[in-house]
């Protein structure tokens, strides 16, 4: 077992070698992907900011944007982990202790934003003060009265 | 590659090295930062609770729309976007310095650890005004049938509803007491000094104040101040602990204690910790300032 020679510790059997071009090259790469995806997500967040300004804004349209920014983000923690963090290069059975308590989180936020969902539908229905402070549509409304003054700030 | 093959060779369980081709300290790293994403994870999911459970949230894009040294334009996502930025660009030297350290040059260590600091620190003075900027900015709130200056902090949030009905806002400036009119006007146009400001009678304060350009606003949720601070912090002082490890592995590696050792494992510890600030700031971004 030559290759064993240049092992740092006794503990690891074998050392993930990249040569330096190799390893210049995925580097550029992920960098790119990331400020790339980064960019993306700002002009969606610029173009939630436009919707939100326009006269009637689409909750639906400004939710599916939304939903495009978390996948994109999901994906830079893809890059960051696998490839900065070195994640993908180690051996399967390590992967997985890491990566699957992290499923854990499937039910943690949909438990949680479900409760936190549930608990304003009953404040709205039993309690009228509740209901009357700030509903959703003015929400709106305010959004788009920004708009008349926006710009000139 | 060599390597490759022996992959399927080895036989990971019978003992004598470890299962995982990791030596331990690096191991409990990973599971450190597993535990710790698990914290910040339990915070951003209280945060999300929290705001499904309210009828109004505060727009991101009205809350974190400075820039520094543009006064009051209406930059949205400027700002925030360069902090990202930094963060990513000072995980790529992250990697760079690691890499550095597994071709033994010391050098090359020395001089990624080091841009590493001073993205930290440009990281650091960014969150540093950004609240500043968010705890001293004051804000015209009605309150009570009054107009209010109001801050960003623990206990209120200044970007509620906007108010819309003019005369209830005419009727709100004729019961607002002149300090606040002063401020309301400073802090809009800087062409008089508070003092000039304070010495004129209410009726011509009230004159000068354009409605329609004050943003006057409802108060927002009360919990928007305790999260963002909060979680921001403590990702803050991640970012903070992370630049006095890079700190002292510079100094570790100036001494020549991992040259001595022959190997540079510890940077790699330090590189995981640091990726993993940069992981949780896009989550931050994500929540705080993007949806």
């Amino acid at each position: 077992m030559d290759h064993q020679q240049d092992v740092v510790s006794p503990e690891i059997t074998f050392q993930h070698q990249h040569s330096d071009a190799d390893f210049r090259k995925r580097v550029r790469k992920t960098t790119i992907i990331l400020s790339i995806l980064t960019a993306i997500e700002l002009g969606f967040g610029l173009t939630i900011y436009t919707i939100h300004k326009g006269e009637n804004p689409n909750p639906t349209l400004v939710l599916m944007f939304k939903g495009m920014i978390s996948i994109l983000t999901l994906a830079k923690a893809y890059y960051i982990v696998s490839v900065f963090m070195h994640l993908g290069d180690e051996i399967r059975n390590m992967i997985m202790t890491i990566v699957v308590p992290l499923l854990l989180f499937i039910w943690f936020i949909t438990a949680f934003i479900y409760e936190g969902n549930s608990y304003k539908n009953l404040r709205n229905r039993y309690d009228p003060h509740f209901r009357e402070t700030m509903m959703p549509s003015q929400h709106h409304k305010a959004d788009t009265a920004v708009k008349t003054q926006g710009g000139k700030e | 590659m060599s390597t490759t093959a022996t992959v399927h060779q080895t036989k990971w369980w019978s003992g004598g090295k470890s299962p995982f081709n990791l030596e331990y300290g690096k191991l409990m790293m990973w599971y450190f930062l597993m535990s710790d994403a698990f914290t910040f994870g339990a915070f951003l999911i209280s945060y999300g609770a929290i705001r499904f459970s309210q009828n109004f949230w505060p727009d991101p894009n009205a809350v974190f729309n400075a820039f520094p040294g543009m006064g009051h334009q209406n930059l949205p996502l400027a700002f925030v976007s360069v902090m990202t930025f930094i963060l990513i660009i000072s995980s790529v030297t992250m990697v760079l310095a690691v890499h550095a350290g597994h071709n033994q040059n010391k050098n090359g260590v020395i001089k990624w650890i080091a841009w590493t600091i001073v993205g930290g620190l440009a990281f650091l003075s960014c969150q540093a005004w950004e609240w500043h900027h968010l705890l001293t900015g004051g804000h015209g709130v009605l309150v009570d049938g009054k107009i209010q200056m109001a801050v960003q902090n623990m206990r209120g949030n200044p970007w509620g509803k906007l108010v819309e009905n003019t005369t209830a806002l005419t009727a709100a400036l004729n019961n607002t007491p002149h300090e606040t009119l002063v401020q309301l006007i400073h802090f809009h146009d800087h062409t008089k000094t508070l003092q000039e400001l304070a010495a004129m009678p209410d009726t011509q304060l009230r004159g000068m104040i354009d409605l329609a350009e004050m943003h006057i606003r409802e108060k927002g949720p009360v919990a928007f101040g305790g999260y963002f601070f909060g979680i921001t912090g403590f990702h803050g002082f991640h970012v903070f602990s992370g630049v006095i490890i890079n700190s002292i592995m510079l100094i570790m590696t100036k001494k020549g204690v991992f040259e001595r050792k022959g190997h540079y494992l510890m940077i790699e510890k330090a590189g995981l910790y640091w990726h993993f600030v940069d992981l949780v700031w896009v989550f931050v971004f994500l929540c705080f300032y993007l949806i």
